[in-house]
């Protein structure tokens, strides 16, 4: 069993025995794979031809689907948790794709790239460029982050929608959690984790 | 036949004939009191006898599903591209199993047969066969070989309806279902082209209301519209561009009636050499039972709860150009598969080729089966 990569080891981590999830954007499947070892149960959606077979290879239920088209194949709170790592920024309406999760399920994980971290800001203020980093690597021209947001922005995003922030992780490029991070997390913390749910109101 | 057999095929391979006298109660209400299946093997059945994997056929398929038949055969069976030592469906790992469905015209009991009870071809007479009938009779040759639970039930287009129809009817004889650019039910539209088919058929002046076999004749005009229809369905328009665009077959326009076009010529010598090896009356009957396929229709049209007994596993795959059963009838499968909580992997394919990808040597297509099978051949014996 290859290790998973720091931000997916702390969504496993948060993920209890038995749970039902739907992992959106899954890839490979890693995660998958290996949270089925705890009896986790669920499916994995993928747009990436390439990642199917690996899904197959990892005995993980994929399906190939467009996130953007929404999850109307759910039904409501069918799932534990649904998560989503990594791409809230690529698709066309992270705040429709919000509204899709939370009505499906009954936690949710969400984890993304944290625009509004010092070096993002340091590169566009001063170097009047769109940033380029470890965690966001490509160039403006060739990446699919096409909604990048900032921790503030989700938080912000998050309290429209009703949607209650149950527990967050920030961490910086090497997936570290820091005291000074806990500090400054929208200028210090390069990936946010989010465990949510819809609030009741 | 190639000069050398290649390695990777799975050689000469010989038809073999089971004839069963355990009548078979059919959909219809009908009986069938005997009759015979002809069907090929290729690999080794396993002691455990837990490798066993059925290929089903689509409307003109047959058992020949790989290798030759002898050496002046000029054509490999027609999945040859996916089955064979090392291929997608190994025949190193599995023993697959392919048969001529009842009511076909290549060894299986079907309207060409001679009807015991009056000593003439069944003709027009033949019972309607219905993909639960087919799976019925699959499953007294599955006894009969001595395997109790396939591995995996594989079938493109009418055959993986009979794959969806396996894991309904007998759940706990299926371990896997790939089910390959098919459909829970047939459209509107897809019956409406059936229909042209049929009405090709009976309308063609030698189809003498189905017994032309005592007429000594054939309907081939009629059969052979009926297969350039389908033949235009299984194509994408895309396809059918890259393949002939208007490409002529002399350098310039005749101004009369006469073929010109690559395209119709291809159309025409097509669908001539298909009516001269295939059963009109049999053509008819996969047509019907294509269109009555709708399992769901004894659970409220509710495809979910249709499939709630299922224990396979699927794999659901589709093809982005088919428009005969496109991805969205494929969607339905799928999403039926979420709503009853069942295991299942879609993978959809981009290929240009429409419906006739799935016969095809598509690469990441090829891939996805090739995984598949080998996580099957990899899991634990049941």
């Amino acid at each position: 069993m290859n290790k998973l990569r720091t931000d997916l080891q702390i969504i496993h981590d948060w993920i209890p025995d038995g749970a039902r999830v739907l992992d959106l954007g899954c890839g490979d499947g890693s995660l998958l794979n290996s949270l089925q070892q705890r009896n986790v149960t669920g499916y994995g959606l993928e747009i990436d031809n390439s990642q199917i077979a690996g899904c197959i290879e990892s005995k993980v239920n994929v399906i190939q689907a467009d996130l953007d088209l929404g999850l109307p194949q759910f039904s409501n709170q069918s799932f534990d948790f649904v998560i989503l790592s990594q791409t809230l920024q690529a698709v066309k309406r992270p705040d429709f794709l919000l509204d899709e999760i939370i009505r499906v399920g009954k936690q949710a994980i969400i984890g993304f790239p944290n625009f509004g971290h010092w070096q993002c800001r340091k590169q566009l203020a001063f170097g009047g460029q769109m940033p380029v980093s470890k965690t966001l690597p490509d160039s403006w021209f060739d990446n699919s982050n096409i909604h990048l947001c900032t921790i503030k922005d989700f938080e912000k995003l998050s309290a429209e929608k009703h949607v209650t922030i149950i527990k967050r992780s920030i961490l910086n490029h090497s997936h570290k959690d820091s005291l000074r991070i806990k500090l400054a997390p929208n200028l210090l913390g390069e990936i946010a984790l989010y465990q949510i749910k819809k609030s009741t109101v | 036949m190639p000069d050398s057999i290649p390695v990777d095929s799975v050689g000469l391979v010989i038809p073999q004939f089971i004839h069963i006298d355990t009548p078979l109660s059919l959909e219809s209400g009908r009986m069938l009191m005997q009759y015979d299946l002809v069907y090929e093997t290729y690999g080794e059945l396993n002691t455990q006898a837990s490798n066993a994997v059925l290929i089903c056929h689509a409307l003109s398929g047959d058992h020949h599903a790989a290798g030759y038949h002898n050496l002046e055969d000029k054509r490999a069976g027609w999945w040859d591209n996916l089955i064979g030592p090392g291929k997608a469906i190994d025949t190193n790992l599995f023993f697959v199993v392919c048969l001529n469905n009842l009511g076909g015209c290549h060894g299986s009991t079907g309207p060409t047969s001679i009807n015991p009870s009056t000593q003439k071809p069944y003709g027009p007479d033949f019972p309607i066969i219905t993909v639960v009938d087919w799976v019925n009779s699959q499953a007294v040759l599955a006894d009969k070989l001595g395997i109790g639970q396939w591995a995996a039930i594989v079938g493109g287009s009418l055959g993986g309806m009979q794959a969806i129809q396996w894991a309904i009817s007998l759940p706990n004889r299926i371990r896997h279902a790939i089910v390959i650019a098919a459909a829970s039910k047939l459209s509107a539209q897809n019956i409406a082209f059936n229909e042209v088919a049929r009405t090709a058929i009976k309308g063609d002046p030698d189809f003498h209301d189905g017994h032309y076999v005592e007429h000594n004749t054939a309907p081939m005009k009629g059969l052979g519209l009926a297969r350039m229809l389908g033949h235009i369905t299984y194509l994408s328009s895309e396809a059918m561009g890259e393949k002939f665009g208007r490409e002529l077959r002399h350098d310039r326009l005749n101004y009369d009636y006469d073929v010109e076009f690559q395209v119709e010529s291809y159309l025409r010598y097509q669908s001539e050499i298909f009516a001269e090896h295939f059963d009109a009356n049999t053509y008819l009957l996969m047509t019907k039972a294509l269109d009555y396929f709708d399992p769901a229709k004894h659970f409220n049209d509710n495809l979910a709860k249709t499939l709630s007994e299922v224990q396979a596993k699927f794999l659901v795959i589709s093809f982005t150009t088919d428009w005969r059963f496109s991805p969205e009838r494929s969607h339905e499968i799928v999403n039926a598969l979420l709503s009853a909580n069942k295991s299942v992997t879609y993978a959809e394919i981009e290929a240009t080729q429409g419906h006739d990808a799935f016969l095809l040597p598509v690469t990441r297509y090829h891939q996805i089966v090739r995984t598949y099978m080998k996580r099957i051949a990899s899991e634990e014996e049941p």
